[in-house]
């Protein structure tokens, strides 16, 4: 420890202005009896989720807010919400779909691919976005006491608004590739639900590493990048685990991969050719349990942190 | 202690020491950073600082509290701990409610206008969308960001260092706070915004809240405060009436 200054000179303080002398515990004691609480301390888990739906307006109000802003810089402005998807898909269409024909033998490329290009988008924006839930809004959080967790939260519903704009095109995409609308479709809807609070849970442990680390802002695109290879995003999974040449249990692990999981779950709601028969096995069982597992974990650890963040 | 009084803020024995990452050397450069880590030595340069020395006292509703004392006395330190911001190292803070502190620094969100900021800030600080409607206009009015042009419709980041303080300052002070800890807040409008922010310090406390004011306009402290705490180097010198520990405070600056 470093002494920063010398006490001060003894002041010929008046005796009615020097600070009273207070008896070990009578503070203590003065707070206790008129139900004062602990500055800092984390509410307990019960009382932060009733905090947190105290918030709830707070939470899509800022979602929608950040989702308007995103863009408003740009000249097309919110137009921009759709053309990226898009483009996405376009540059992948080129890459995967003409120069490096992964296409052979997955009936209905584009829809196939398209779909794939925008549930993976969701995940990985959102994983993303978490990272910066907490240092890119640390104004915010020094500045105003809410619980901490509706930041993340927040931001994985931005990007669950933003995927809306996404499913619009693929709508479109899908007709033009001459998939009608049938009843299956219905089935993008806990499918989506599932990702959404994978995706949050995620996040939130996300959040709560970049915001004592900032290093892993730096680190995510390299391991998303990674992961979206593994996923089968680009091309089909089911066809490359095909056969021997994998050991089983990479087999195993490439099927029990979230992204994968929920990729191929949107795949069968909306596209004819994509059967059952292309879905690995309790594929629903396996997307609950990393909804649940992830979405609580997540919150949980987010929660654990409560106090500190914004400190320092 | 009369006992008719009511704490809103007991601060007992508070100790708060901590790091200073920034004191480090050669803390830009790449190799120096990877030799650190590979050679798992201590960080040399990271200091502790014993800002906050055991400090304690207990405020009570509808007090105004002025914390006075030189640049490095831990006076900003210590409205942090009682927000909650700052662990202490030693000792504890109680506080009735949440305390909220207004910093200078403190930027909202600067690309969104200042309409959504205020709505946002109304939410966040726990307020309902029909109370911030009603509200809005005594917000927007309060900052004095219209008064020269329509400027509340434009991105936060456009706003100069004062008009973005203003503006945080009136949200915040929106809602009726318990506990309110203000740093240097008033000191960045103009004087007809010091004038308004003085008015709205003395309603919250009227509404039984307390209030907290560090400023190093002595003025400003006896205008604004009737108790003052005079902090020096993380030791607090003396509690009692402002007008008579600034009237001591600045005898002691004028004889150094």
């Amino acid at each position: 420890m470093v002494s920063q200054t010398t006490a001060p000179a003894p002041a010929k303080t008046p005796p009615h202005l020097s600070p009273p002398v207070y008896a070990s515990g009578e503070l203590a004691a003065l707070a206790a009896r008129h139900g004062l609480t602990v500055s800092g301390a984390r509410p307990t888990l019960a009382a932060y989720v009733r905090q947190l739906w105290g918030r709830r307006h707070f939470i899509t109000a800022f979602a929608t807010a950040k989702l308007t802003a995103q863009y408003s810089q740009a000249k097309l402005g919110q137009i921009w919400q759709i053309m990226t998807p898009l483009l996405n898909a376009t540059v992948y269409y080129f890459i995967f779909g003409i120069l490096m024909k992964t296409k052979h033998g997955v009936p209905d490329f584009v829809p196939f691919l398209v779909t794939g290009v925008f549930i993976w988008t969701f995940t990985s924006s959102s994983i993303t976005a978490g990272t910066r839930a907490i240092s890119g809004n640390i104004g915010l959080v020094r500045a105003l006491h809410f619980p901490r967790a509706s930041l993340p939260i927040s931001l994985a519903l931005q990007q669950l608004q933003q995927l809306l704009f996404s499913l619009g095109a693929l709508v479109l995409i899908l007709l033009a590739f001459g998939q009608y609308p049938r009843p299956s479709w219905l089935l993008a809807v806990p499918a989506l639900a599932l990702q959404a609070v994978f995706n949050t849970g995620v996040s939130m442990v996300m959040a709560r590493l970049a915001a004592r680390t900032p290093d892993i802002a730096q680190l995510t695109p390299f391991v998303l990048r990674t992961w979206m290879y593994a996923s089968g995003v680009m091309w089909s999974m089911d066809k490359m685990l095909a056969g021997d040449r994998v050991p089983h249990w990479v087999k195993l692990a490439l099927e029990a991969n979230p992204a994968a999981v929920f990729i191929d779950l949107m795949r069968f709601a909306l596209i004819d050719s994509f059967g059952g028969d292309q879905l690995p096995p309790h594929v629903w069982a396996v997307a609950a349990g990393w909804a649940l597992v992830c979405g609580a974990g997540g919150f949980i650890y987010f929660w654990k942190a409560e106090e500190s963040y914004g400190r320092g | 202690m009369a006992e008719s009084r009511i704490p809103t803020v007991v601060v007992d024995d508070v100790h708060i020491t901590y790091k200073v990452n920034g004191a480090r050397t050669g803390r830009g450069s790449a190799t120096s950073a990877l030799s650190r880590i590979a050679s798992r030595r201590q960080i040399p340069g990271v200091r502790e600082v014993h800002a906050v020395r055991g400090v304690s006292f207990a405020a009570y509703k509808g007090e105004a509290i002025g914390l006075i004392g030189s640049n490095g006395s831990g006076k900003s330190t210590l409205l942090k701990a009682i927000a909650g911001l700052l662990p202490a190292s030693r000792g504890r803070v109680h506080t009735h409610g949440q305390p909220s502190l207004l910093g200078v620094n403190a930027a909202l969100m600067s690309d969104l206008t200042g309409e959504r900021n205020v709505v946002l800030g109304g939410l966040a600080m726990g307020m309902s969308r029909a109370e911030i409607r009603e509200r809005y206009d005594e917000i927007v009015d309060f900052s004095g960001i219209n008064e020269k042009g329509d400027f509340i419709t434009l991105p936060m980041r456009t706003y100069s260092s004062g008009m973005g303080a203003r503006l945080r300052f009136s949200i915040a002070a929106a809602k009726n706070h318990d506990v309110l800890l203000i740093d240097e807040a008033l000191s960045t409008g103009d004087a007809r915004f010091q004038q308004r922010s003085k008015a709205r310090i003395l309603e919250l406390r009227q509404q039984a809240g307390t209030v907290f004011l560090v400023s190093h306009n002595n003025k400003s402290i006896t205008e604004t405060c009737d108790r003052a705490l005079w902090l020096e180097a993380g030791r607090l010198r003396m509690d009692g009436p402002a007008k008579e520990v600034m009237a001591e405070y600045e005898h002691f600056t004028k004889k150094r």
